[in-house]
């Protein structure tokens, strides 16, 4: 496990009766932008908050790297009655950082997404697309090895998906030249296209294609590996 | 109708004319239910809150227990502190009874539930909707309650003003620890008691229009707070699809 930051054994999943993942086995390595494809309900948010903690395996065994710092984004930031600038300072703060020099910090991150004209403007008051990139930056500023986000565009508009899309690219792409592990969950094809390295296919919280993203979008190599991979990606893209 | 009519009448003379009995009657009657929701909010918002939030083996049972304390009729727990503080009581060496502290006491345990109660749904609702974001971004049990429970705070004066509410219009435990003394323990809602049953309609009007004026004060003012910060601080975001 050399460069592996998570490697899951046949991992499952229930809620009750319900097998959100089932037999799931794979490894993430260090600076792959992985994209979780696959429809409603396929465990894709099952399997993102998994590998951030939030749930425990069930079944299985999961293994971490122990220093991975992570940050997760969701759908639908939340975001404190409180300043932008709290907002992200309020990351830091759990983290262990004073609350003045988390403040201080915090404008860079603000900075760095673009929103340090809007610091003192009560967060909850800024568009979708601000509040999603506030996250970015409250997640930024922590530093991560590792960024989970949950479907981060699927609610904003078209020009804000723009805007958080680049953010996603550029942080990506890694600031100091060392690319972020990045693992996303999305319906856009296309931005699976432009942003991931790895497409993991999961169909009723099974696994059934792990491709490299060239492999996932050629039709014939991915209907000869993952069938019904395939017929997913027609249906979304017809 | 004329009595009605000419109570009223009276009654307002007694307000404008800054009757000092009344007045009297009136500050005491704030001053026991203030301190009472203050000490009731201090343990039963962080009580609420981190209820909310905590998950334990016997929450349900906890739950039950407090659900059903909000219903409790004043004079039981009016009985139960009187049994408290009397002098054979657990806590008789404490000589409270027939006193201010006593009256404070007895609200405060009649009040405590509503704050606990209604601010642990609040707290549960956000911690339902926002809980797993704080979680993800480290915070655990009590910094999610009280983060929560500070993010909900407007949603958390109305709570206030039910506690406030409840222990200025309570008549039962104060009657039965307070003892309706004049001049001592007299507050606004005994004395209504004591001066209807003497027919003295004009005291006791004034002094049910006082209370109806602070509890419409009251509601007022926290509608007009709630109302510009909502305004200020918390406008839908745009740009979000559905």
């Amino acid at each position: 496990m050399t460069n592996a930051l998570f490697e899951l054994s046949a991992v499952g999943v229930r809620f009750g009766a319900l097998a959100a993942l089932s037999d799931l086995s794979l490894r993430i390595n260090a600076g792959e932008r992985v994209a979780l494809v696959g429809s409603n309900g396929s465990g894709k948010s099952t399997l993102l908050r998994l590998l951030h903690g939030l749930q425990p395996p069930t079944a299985g065994r999961l293994r971490a790297a122990a220093a991975s710092r992570q940050a997760m984004l969701f759908q639908r930031p939340f975001m404190l009655r409180a300043s932008a600038r709290a907002n992200v300072a309020l990351g830091l703060w759990l983290a262990g950082v004073s609350w003045g020099l988390a403040c201080r910090q915090a404008m860079q991150g603000l900075a760095r997404v673009g929103l340090a004209e809007v610091g003192e403007r009560s967060a909850r008051t800024l568009s979708g697309g601000q509040q999603q990139r506030l996250a970015l930056a409250r997640a930024w500023v922590l530093a991560p090895e590792v960024m989970l986000l949950d479907e981060p565009t699927a609610s904003l508009d078209p020009h804000a998906k723009r805007e958080v899309e680049a953010l996603m690219a550029d942080f990506g792409a890694g600031d100091d030249g060392r690319p972020m592990t990045m693992i996303f969950a999305s319906h856009n094809l296309g931005q699976v296209k432009r942003l991931a390295s790895r497409v993991l296919y999961l169909e009723r919280g099974r696994l059934l294609a792990d491709l490299p993203v060239q492999d996932f979008f050629n039709a014939q190599r991915l209907q000869a590996t993952a069938p019904a991979a395939h017929l997913f990606v027609k249906g979304e893209l017809v | 109708m004329s009595t009605f009519s000419q109570s009223a009448a009276t009654a307002f003379d007694l307000v404008v004319s800054n009757d000092p009995v009344l007045w009297a009657i009136v500050a005491r009657s704030l001053a026991v239910s203030a301190s009472a929701c203050l000490i009731a909010c201090a343990l039963g918002l962080l009580m609420g809150a981190w209820l909310g939030v905590a998950r334990f083996v016997a929450r349900a049972a906890v739950l039950a227990v407090l659900n059903a304390l909000l219903a409790i009729p004043s004079v039981v727990v009016g009985l139960i502190v009187y049994l408290l503080l009397s002098r054979s009581g657990p806590l008789g060496f404490l000589g409270w009874l027939f006193s201010f502290k006593a009256m404070v006491l007895a609200q405060c345990v009649l009040v405590l539930p509503v704050v606990t109660a209604l601010t642990r749904q609040s707290v549960e609702d956000a911690e339902r909707a926002h809980g797993e974001q704080l979680r993800s971004l480290g915070a655990g049990t009590w910094l999610r309650a009280v983060l929560l429970a500070w993010d909900e705070r407007y949603a958390l004066l109305t709570v206030l003003l039910a506690a406030f509410g409840r222990a200025v219009s309570e008549v039962g435990a104060v009657m039965i620890v307070g003892g309706n003394i004049d001049g001592f323990t007299r507050v606004m809602t005994t004395a209504i008691a004591l001066e209807t049953s003497k027919g003295d309609l004009a005291l006791a009007m004034a002094l049910g229009l006082v209370l109806l004026a602070v509890v419409l004060l009251l509601n007022a003012a926290i509608a007009l707070l709630r109302g510009w910060r909502e305004r200020s601080e918390g406008a839908p975001a745009a740009g979000l699809l559905a």
